[in-house]
């Protein structure tokens, strides 16, 4: 859909590709009508929530899956109807999958010992090293797996993968399981990773901040289609439609009517009668009167002061009452009640005089046209 | 009150196989008077050469009969696992069947199937024979490790099952991700994750086949079992040596079986 097409001039430097794949399960279409292209030696995430097809997409590539229609292509190689043990790609599964009746050194190195022809076994134990030493585990390979905690386990998990030096390597949620703090260092760990052996990474995951704090790009999946590609300040900044907006960081939503268009943005009327305008997103698409649409404002943009110190020059103010305020450390989220635009979410800054607000107080929200995005439904 | 009567249970349950491990080490000659304790029924047991034919056939039957049962199950139950739908329940059915159908009947019905077909077959045979002195098909060895065999297949076949429902799918893909071929991930994966089930099959197939009495007695025809051979004993009394070879026999049994349960209970172990 709105990935980037293929660059015909430069086929060579994608490592995986996807042209118009479908992947059908009875009545479920997991995949539908999917095409992109992932740079050699990027780090790339599908994002989107549970059931939308990124487990799917990743078991085509891994060739667990087999698609229905359309091309895919590793390292400019077709692989439809190549079985998984051809491929040169390695997965990290969601729940590891470490082989049980194996130590920790066996299990890095079943890979290697697939080979044809199959290398010495020094061979195999020097790199069962290496491996080790790279996700940092070395003084384990002689345990069984069963004794590790879940992080070693991800570790050992991704050192059998990495072992085989694939062109890409798949990575099925793989800090899902890990408590927060252990996924915090795992994901600074994982793009380091990354770096060092330069190999194409693919993440699926539904967490939103893991994509985006690690990827080069993303595609966010909804129902089997990707929805948006796109670098993570292209999805942030100009989100194709709500749904991406509403997926990569956080938004507020008021929905409309399209009142009328321009070549710069539209005005929409709410529910509530009031008449917001605001700009389109770069990539997003265009409106034309009668649409339904919503006008996006980041929690950031909008302010809040005390009726009598309403700036002047603001496009938007609304009366509203403050209804709780969170404490986060260097800045505060204060959810509001305004009028005619229902529950709002605003974000400000530590330094922001709104700090000394109590809930109950009656305040003003505003913003300015230029910081809200006007976007198609979908 | 409960507990009481589960002390009763239990009484009941273990005193006459406590009495005759008690009385297997008895030193008179009178089954039922206790007047020393001796080995000397086992020293008379191990001597004696009736019994030891018999276990010697039970052995050979017992192990011909596992090794089949364990290897025509272990297959079954791989090949059953890709079976979907109404075929899949009615194989899960039968087999069932198979394990709750008594002895007795298993005996009797594969008595009459057997002689059945030796009277057809032997008549073919005669009739295909060159030669003056025809060889002919009859009860032995081969039809008690045949009757066995596929009651214990049917005991293979749930434990096999039971072990591949609990495997990690995941397992087997990931082996092929690492570049095993399906003949390698059968050897390297599969199959050591199901090796506790598959021995476990083997042990109970075999303690099965050893203690077995009801079925054996229909199709053995002249053959000795052990079981048959203590049964045409008993009947010209009991005698401590009698004690002495049961109690052989179920200590035998009662390791193997443990083996199975410890092996089958280590093979749940989390893989995570
Ligand atoms: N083997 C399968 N059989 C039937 N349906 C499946 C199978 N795998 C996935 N699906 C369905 O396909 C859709 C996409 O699944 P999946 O790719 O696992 O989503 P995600 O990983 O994004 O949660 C879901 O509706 C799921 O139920
Ligand atoms: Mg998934």
């Amino acid at each position: 859909m709105a990935a980037t097409a293929p660059d015909q001039t430069d086929q060579g430097s994608y490592d995986v590709e996807f042209r118009s794949v479908v992947k059908h399960f009875g009545d479920v279409k997991a995949v539908d009508d999917v095409s992109f292209a992932l740079k050699r030696g990027s780090f790339h995430s599908f994002l989107g929530p549970s059931g939308c097809g990124k487990t799917t997409s990743l078991r085509l590539i891994a060739g667990f899956e087999q698609p229905d229609a359309g091309a895919i292509e590793i390292a400019g190689q077709s692989v439809v109807g190549v079985p998984a043990y051809r491929r040169p790609v390695n997965m990290v599964f969601q729940h590891y999958a470490l082989f049980p009746h194996m130590d920790v050194a066996a299990n890095v190195g079943y890979g290697l010992r697939q080979r044809k022809p199959r290398p010495s076994e020094s061979e195999v134990a020097a790199r069962v090293a290496e491996a080790l030493e790279l996700v940092r585990l070395p003084q384990l390979a002689s345990r069984r797996v069963w004794e590790l905690s879940g992080g070693q386990q991800q570790r050992v998990a991704l050192a059998r993968a990495l072992i085989n030096r694939p062109t890409v390597l798949l990575l099925d949620e793989p800090l899902a399981a890990l408590d927060r703090k252990l996924r915090r260092e795992m994901q600074i760990e994982l793009q380091n990773l990354q770096r060092e052996v330069g190999i194409t990474f693919v993440l699926v995951t539904h967490d939103q901040e893991e994509a985006l704090s690690m990827s080069d790009t993303i595609g966010i999946m909804k129902d089997g289609k990707v929805v948006q590609f796109g670098t993570p300040e292209e999805l942030y900044d100009a989100p194709v439609n709500r749904y991406v907006a509403d997926f990569v960081g956080e938004s507020n939503f008021f929905p409309g009517s399209v009142a009328s268009t321009d070549r710069e943005g539209a005005t929409l009327v709410t529910a509530s009668g009031l008449t917001l305008r605001a700009p389109y997103s770069r990539l997003g698409t265009r409106l034309s009167p009668g649409d339904r649409g919503s006008i996006a404002v980041r929690p950031e943009a909008i302010g809040l002061w005390r009726p009598t110190r309403v700036p002047a020059g603001l496009d938007v103010t609304r009366p509203a009452r403050l209804l709780n305020r969170i404490y986060l450390g260097d800045h505060s989220e204060f959810q509001i009640e305004a009028e005619g635009l229902g529950p709002v979410l605003v974000r400000l800054p530590k330094s922001d005089e709104a700090q000394e607000l109590e809930p109950g107080d009656q305040v003003v929200m505003g913003w300015n046209h230029e910081r809200a995005l006007a976007l198609g439904e979908g | 009150m409960l507990r009481g009567y589960a002390i009763f249970v239990y009484l009941f349950l273990y005193a006459p196989i406590a009495l005759i491990v008690l009385f297997s080490f008895n030193s008179g000659n009178n089954a039922s008077d206790l007047q020393g304790f001796a080995v000397t029924w086992y020293i008379k047991a191990a001597g004696n050469t009736l019994m030891l034919g018999a276990l010697k056939n039970s052995v050979i039957i017992a192990t011909a009969s596992a090794i089949l049962a364990t290897f025509m199950g272990t297959m079954a139950a791989l090949a059953l696992q890709n079976l979907r739908g109404p075929l899949r329940v009615l194989f899960d059915g039968l087999t069932y069947v198979a394990i709750m159908v008594p002895g007795i009947v298993i005996g009797i019905a594969t008595l009459i199937a057997l002689v059945t077909t030796f009277d057809v077959t032997n008549a073919l045979i005669a009739d295909l024979w060159p030669g003056e002195a025809p060889p002919k098909l009859g009860l032995g060895y081969g039809s008690i490790i045949a009757a066995h065999t596929l009651f214990a297949m049917a005991l293979v076949i749930v434990i096999v099952r039971a072990r591949i429902a609990g495997m990690d799918r995941a397992l087997i893909e990931a082996s092929a991700d690492l570049y095993a071929d399906p003949l390698a991930t059968f050897r390297q994966v599969t199959l050591p994750q199901l090796a506790p089930g598959i021995i476990a099959g083997f042990l109970l197939s075999f303690t099965f086949s050893f203690d077995d009495f009801v079925i054996a007695f229909f199709v053995a025809g002249s053959q000795q079992t052990l079981p048959i051979y203590v049964f045409s004993s008993i009947r010209r009394g009991v005698t401590p040596e009698i004690n002495a070879i049961g109690t052989a026999v179920m200590l035998f049994s009662l390791t193997a079986l443990i083996t199975a349960q410890v092996l089958l209970r280590r093979g749940k172990r989390p893989a995570q």
